[in-house]
């Protein structure tokens, strides 16, 4: 099923997509070619003094160690982001999508943390955790758990994983949301009537068709937990306790604009380019084809 | 009523007419410091017709730094910026971006001269031939503030704060005892305690005297003692004496909310800590080891000075001379020091404030002055000047933290920030040595 316009005029193709072309070169092709351009430099923070230095800011990244181990941190952070952000959101979506009554009102209360920025999202959250005036930490504190995340790496992780996964969880539910009610109601009734319980149906015939959602979900919450989420990290650990939640795009973040150094910035916004280049191919290769939208 | 609209508005249009010289003034000071300095601002442009200061609050330190090198790269920079101590060595190295403020002033007839202030302040803010490059303005040292109240209910003397690291515990104790969760804690623990540390000790952070003394300077700061200090602390945190706060002035929240019964903080927290805290509190010198030779020494300055951008006019300069000098005046610095608890930073200041019998009724208020100037300055006290120094700061912190929570030992965490430091002081050895500045650029900045 194609659909094809053909354009009798040469150019009014090109004129109509023009805008969309200048907009797309002016503000993310030349910005990438900057970057990269950058990246080959070292920079004071004037930018008076620009000397080439090849790929030397690339050496030094690889030669720091806490570059290295920001790489991990930034696989366990996308990783938990990732597998809750969709698990909690495919049950809130079966939940929701069983729901008789007041369908609407459900939904619409799921889809608003969505309208949430990261970084105010990321500033609820570390207030209903903050170690001395949190309420959850008082809470935690009567069941004889130290909750202190200033200091604590491990639970520095939690928090921004539970306010990244708290922001995403919207736009996961409503993807599934659809996906659940293409699932044709003919196949489940069919198993029903063969008796299958609710949760081998799930199992064997919901979940299987959904998966092409999940999988598309699965990449868009990957490049959220990479990229979106440094201002929940700045608005809470700022990275810490020690490198705990140093994630990739907050070391650009804070080396780039808190730390001037536009050189090492600019060569690690570049490796995350690649990162983000290597996303988009899978997502087109291997799930553009098959989500159902 | 018509007719004195018409006026009124004749009257505002003369007003832009003989529109004053604006003077961009951006800082950091928010709070009960930023009502002292809009007071100051206020005042002067009241004192004189020509110029009229904007004086813009830019957030943080660190925003307000950020902000001023952007806008400067964009040719729209302010006139004057406020830069804190960390930021200092950058704005030296980037002379063609910065005007020597010892230029501004002799080429538009104002009288400053460096030995109007202390060594330890004047070296600070000068270049190796001994001429001013920024004006110091709100300098600060770590002092104790401690909670008098908290004394008085853990049966302490409220006159007898802590004098030595040694006599912490004796105080913390009964603290702790009397119901509080929280003795001591710390507002930018780098700072006070391994920059101040090393210094009240007479002992370097960096070599090449603590960076002034050129750009091949090497972090040193992974002493014998340092080892022994963060090894204390560290071991005070796991007792629950020492609670970490966070890494800029959280302990200082954490201190007015009346939750911890000591931090050192900065001497400028006292105007805030007047204003919010509801109970009463005492100062104190910063405690040190009373047996190491020498101690206590000196801390290090911390606070901002004004710099003066370049690219501007004639006229543009004049105003910010003239509004420089106007601050650096005995009774505006006098009167600022004591509404802020900044150290008066010239001499004159000071010895008005002594005169006035300031001190005798406000004796706290001269300890962080003292502090700065306890001994004749040494070489190596009189401030820590780096490259990348909030880079470096960052790495102590980072590492500080792993220490706190147990999982580094203390000399590792020591060496390992010292050697990452360095990989940072290299590079920016690097940027400044090599490579051609272009002309300083001469914009002329966009009107608002």
């Amino acid at each position: 099923m194609e659909k094809r316009v053909v354009f009798r005029s040469a150019w009014l193709p090109y004129a109509l997509v023009a805008p969309q072309i200048v907009i797309t070169i002016l503000f993310f092709f030349w910005p990438a070619v900057q970057a990269v351009w950058y990246s080959f430099q070292l920079q004071d923070a004037f930018g008076l003094k620009t000397q080439f230095v090849g790929l030397q800011n690339y050496a030094n990244l690889f030669k720091d160690g806490n570059y290295v181990d920001s790489f991990k941190v930034t696989a366990l952070f996308s990783v938990l982001v990732a597998f809750f952000g969709i698990a909690i959101s495919l049950l809130l979506a079966t939940m929701a999508d069983r729901v008789l009554r007041g369908a609407m009102a459900y939904k619409t209360l799921l889809i608003w943390p969505y309208a949430v920025a990261p970084a105010i999202a990321g500033v609820l959250w570390a207030f209903l955790f903050a170690p001395s005036i949190g309420i959850v930490t008082y809470v935690l504190k009567g069941w004889g758990i130290d909750w202190n995340w200033i200091i604590k790496g491990d639970q520095a992780m939690l928090l921004v994983v539970i306010a990244a996964v708290w922001n995403q969880i919207s736009y996961n539910f409503l993807f599934f949301l659809a996906g659940l009610q293409s699932v044709p109601r003919s196949l489940i009734e069919a198993a029903a009537i063969d008796g299958a319980s609710p949760l081998r149906r799930f199992w064997t015939i919901v979940f299987p068709l959904l998966s092409p959602t999940t999988f598309f979900l699965l990449v868009v919450n990957i490049v959220f937990a990479f990229f979106a989420t440094f201002g929940i990290i700045d608005a809470t650990t700022q990275g810490g306790p020690g490198q705990a939640t140093n994630i990739l795009v907050y070391k650009v973040y804070h080396d780039g604009v808190k730390a001037a150094d536009l050189g090492g910035s600019s060569a690690q916004s570049v490796i995350l380019m690649f990162i983000v280049i290597a996303l988009t191919v899978v997502q087109f290769r291997f799930v553009e084809r098959k989500v159902q939208y | 009523m018509r007719r004195s609209l018409v006026w009124l508005f004749l009257a505002a249009f003369c007003g832009v007419v003989q529109a004053q010289q604006p003077i961009q003034f951006w800082h950091a000071m928010g709070g009960a410091l930023g009502a002292e300095l809009d007071a100051l601002v206020q005042r002067f442009n009241d004192s004189q017709k020509d110029y009229r200061v904007v004086a813009e609050h830019k957030g943080s330190y660190e925003d307000t730094m950020i902000g001023a090198l952007a806008a400067q790269r964009a040719g729209t920079g302010p006139h004057l910026v406020q830069v804190y101590e960390v930021g200092t060595a950058h704005m030296m190295a980037a002379k063609s971006s910065m005007r020597p403020l010892a230029q501004v002033m002799s080429e538009n007839g104002e009288r400053l001269e460096a030995k109007a202030f202390p060594p330890a302040v004047a070296g600070y803010f000068s270049d190796n031939s001994g001429h001013l490059l920024a004006l110091p303005f709100n300098v600060s040292t770590p002092i104790l503030f401690y909670n008098k109240d908290a004394f008085r209910k853990a049966n302490l003397d409220p006159e007898k704060p802590p004098k030595t690291w040694y006599e912490m515990p004796k105080v913390m104790v009964p603290i702790l005892e009397a119901g509080f969760h929280c003795a001591y804690t710390t507002v930018w623990p780098s700072w006070v305690q391994i920059e101040n540390m090393s210094t009240w000790h007479n002992q370097d952070f960096a070599s090449k005297d603590n960076g002034l003394g050129g750009l091949d300077a090497k972090l040193i700061f992974n002493t014998h003692l340092m080892v022994r200090h963060v090894s204390m602390l560290s071991s005070w945190a796991r007792a629950g004496y020492f609670t970490y706060s966070g890494r800029r002035i959280e302990g200082e929240q954490r201190f007015e909310k009346g939750e911890c019964a000591m931090v050192t903080s900065s001497s400028s927290s006292a105007a805030d800590l007047r204003r919010n805290a509801k109970f009463e509190f005492g100062v104190a010198q910063l405690p040190h080891y009373d047996d190491i030779r020498g101690a206590p020494h000196h801390s290090v300055l911390g606070g901002a000075g004004l710099w003066v951008l370049a690219g501007k006019k004639g006229p543009e300069y004049r105003g910010a001379a003239k509004f420089l000098a106007w601050l650096a005046r005995p009774e505006v610095q006098a009167e600022w020091h004591q509404r802020t608890g900044y150290v008066p930073v010239t001499r004159a200041a000071y010895d008005l404030t002594a005169q006035k019998g300031f001190y005798k009724q406000n004796p706290g208020q001269e300890i962080a002055i003292r502090q700065l100037l306890l001994n004749n300055p040494t070489r190596e006290s009189r401030g820590i000047r780096l490259g990348r120094m909030q880079e470096i700061r960052l790495i102590l912190e980072q590492e500080l933290e792993s220490v706190w929570d147990g999982s580094v030992p203390p000399k590792l965490a020591l060496d390992r920030a010292a050697e990452r430091g360095n990989a940072l002081l290299r590079q920016f050895e690097r940027e400044h040595r090599s490579g051609v500045e272009p002309a300083a650029p001469q914009r002329v900045p966009r009107k608002k």
